[in-house]
């Protein structure tokens, strides 16, 4: 269908100046974001019990032997960097994702059990079938997907209601979280400390044998995210209006939900589940770039920011060393607060 | 505006669950009209329209637009097609004006497609017609109900559809801003040709503005045809179990429905 549009050059114009100031806009946030991001990365690289400067770091980057920083950034810090920043990234990735797609902040993976679900199969392989870390990784993940199935099985009423899944995602996190205290009771005093570094989520452990299968569960998770970045923005339209405006509903948010899934199962492999970055990133992203957009690549480097600055945060600002996920934790509760509070009086979204 | 899409229905039957809701009910749409779809509470008028928009699949019978089955289409190509306005639609927090309506241009652009100048005249055209180019930076959540529902009615425009369906678009406006909404309606059909089918509440409105008007009662169609054929007594009575009067509207000339309930009347 052609239609004439008479319509004078000055709206059109007015449109695509407030259009590029919105781009631009985005661009410079996303932009500097990404550069605090390369500075947090390279500042975890130099600090540390010994200061090495950058030129140092950057010959061992480039693969030079340089007497101790070889080991000490080459082994530890550029693993356990390269971890932070993987599994902030996926953390971010996977929890707006669901934020999105369910149209509450809420809706995050570490508050509707997919993270308890990892980690109740880890905790079990860990005591009770004495597994070594990388078996664990590997339970962790088909557990994540098949808790993300029961959900979304129980949740299902003529499609899926974003406050049906979440209060039945509660549910299911509050069931899976007593399965590990059950567990945890029963079990001996060195599987407990085992299993309770796992499930606070820590770098400590960081290698780049923890760094691989994440890093190529990225790449190909990644990609088919990004790809569905506008349905789920129209998805938050509600339905009927995504419908409407062309996106096969259905067909998107399953393939968002194993994306995103997967992106979380290899990153709480990895690293455990580090307590509320999927939670907070969206959310921290949606007040810096603002709404309207697709939140994915701000996510993903708020969810960076937030692990590389914990990290280093935990290792170095007090005198003993914490583990990621406390800060973390101290950071997400206080926010999860202010969310619900923000939502009863709102009834908002992200 | 060179030829109407067409958009029939045929022989359907829609439940949810176990309970039907509208029980093999055919229709066809005048194309290039303006249709209205009334009916009391509860009598299914607002799942027709779903089902006229691939929202639901009926369990019997078909939906038929231009020719083909509704349902086997690809979404995609059906919203270049057909537009449809839920009823509550859901802005994304913080977003502007000017974006909510860019997003009527989704089913016009590929996987790889860049914005181009059609969009952006698309867009403006749609903030003419409806209004609101003064509120193209604003946020939508500082807009009042009426500015809103204008905002919501430009991104449908600005998806540029032969046929357009809305479920009762004047739902919580006010008197005057119902009727800039009805008014804008018949721009857009007496403009563009748009073919437009809205389920209303308000049968005087229903009957001023519809060239067709369509009465359906628990789950069938009721009666079909010119709103002055139509809106008689004797359909009101069937359709929502009241009595009332029914005298020409003195500023239309449209018929105009009076109740006549159990207290006011002047003459039993």
């Amino acid at each position: 269908m052609t239609v004439q549009v008479a319509i004078s050059s000055d709206a059109v114009a007015r449109i695509v100046r407030g259009r590029r100031r919105r781009r631009v806009r985005r661009t410079a946030v996303v932009g500097v974001l990404a550069a605090l991001v390369v500075g947090l990365y390279v500042l975890s690289l130099m600090v540390g019990n010994t200061f090495y400067g950058p030129g140092e770091v950057w010959d061992v980057v480039r693969g030079e032997t340089v007497p101790g920083a070889s080991f000490t950034v080459g082994e530890l810090r550029l693993p356990r960097a390269t971890l932070a920043l993987l599994t902030g990234a996926a953390f971010g990735l996977g929890g707006v994702t669901f934020q999105t797609m369910l149209r509450n902040p809420l809706a995050s993976p570490d508050i509707i059990g997919i993270s308890s679900g990892a980690s109740a199969a880890a905790v079990i392989g860990i005591v009770v079938y004495e597994l070594g870390a990388n078996a664990v990784s590997f339970v962790a993940i088909p557990a994540a997907l098949g808790t993300t199935l029961l959900i979304y099985v129980l949740a299902y009423k003529d499609g899926i209601a974003g406050t049906r899944l979440i209060l039945i995602g509660i549910g299911v996190d509050v069931m899976l979280r007593s399965v590990i205290a059950y567990v945890l009771m029963r079990a001996a005093v060195w599987d407990i400390q085992a299993a309770m570094r796992w499930l606070t989520g820590n770098l400590n452990n960081a290698s780049w044998e923890s760094v691989r299968p994440l890093a190529l569960a990225m790449v190909l998770a990644v990609p088919v995210l990004l790809t569905q970045g506008r349905g789920l923005s129209l998805l938050q339209q509600g339905d009927d209006s995504a419908t409407a405006l062309g996106v096969r509903v259905e067909r998107t948010r399953l393939v968002a939900i194993v994306a995103a899934v997967v992106l979380i199962a290899f990153a709480t492999a990895a690293a455990g589940p580090i307590a509320f970055v999927a939670f907070l990133a969206g959310p921290i992203a949606a007040r810096i770039v603002g709404g309207g957009t697709s939140l994915m690549v701000p996510a993903a480097l708020v969810g960076a920011l937030l692990v590389l600055g914990a990290d280093l945060i935990g290792q170095f600002a007090f005198e003993n060393r914490y583990p990621v996920g406390v800060i973390t934790g101290a950071l997400g509760a206080p926010f999860l607060l202010y969310l619900l509070i923000r939502t009863n009086r709102a009834g908002g979204s992200l | 505006m060179t030829e109407h899409h067409t958009l029939q229905v045929e022989g359907v039957t829609l439940a949810y669950g176990d309970r039907v809701v509208v029980d093999s009910l055919d229709l066809v749409v005048p194309p290039g009209r303006i249709t209205a779809i009334v009916g009391a509470n509860a009598c299914g008028k607002s799942t027709l329209l779903r089902a006229m928009s691939r929202l639901l699949a009926p369990k019997a019978g078909r939906v038929v637009l231009d020719g083909k089955d509704l349902h086997q289409l690809p979404t995609k190509q059906v919203a270049r097609t057909l537009g449809l306005l839920p009823q509550s639609p859901i802005a994304p927090e913080g977003i502007v004006v000017a974006d909510l309506v860019s997003r009527g241009r989704n089913p016009h652009q590929g996987v790889l497609s860049r914005w181009s100048a059609d969009d952006d005249a698309a867009v403006a055209e749609a903030l003419r017609m409806t209004d609101t180019l003064e509120l193209a930076d604003r946020s939508v959540d500082e807009l009042s109900g009426g500015q809103r529902q204008r905002t919501w009615i430009a991104m449908a425009l600005a998806q540029h559809t032969d046929i357009l369906l809305l479920d009762e678009p004047t739902t919580f406006l006010d008197v005057s801003h119902q009727v800039d909404v009805l008014d804008l309606l018949t721009d857009l059909n007496r403009e563009r040709g748009t073919t437009i089918v809205m389920v209303l509440h308000d049968l005087n409105l229903a009957a001023r503005y519809a060239d067709h008007l369509i009465a359906v009662r628990a789950g069938r169609l009721h009666a079909a045809g010119d709103p002055v054929d139509v809106l008689t007594a004797d359909v009101v009575r069937d359709v929502f179990g009241m009595d009332s009067q029914v005298i020409p509207d003195p500023v239309s000339g449209k018929p105009m429905v009076l109740p006549i309930g159990r207290h006011h009347a002047l003459v039993g």
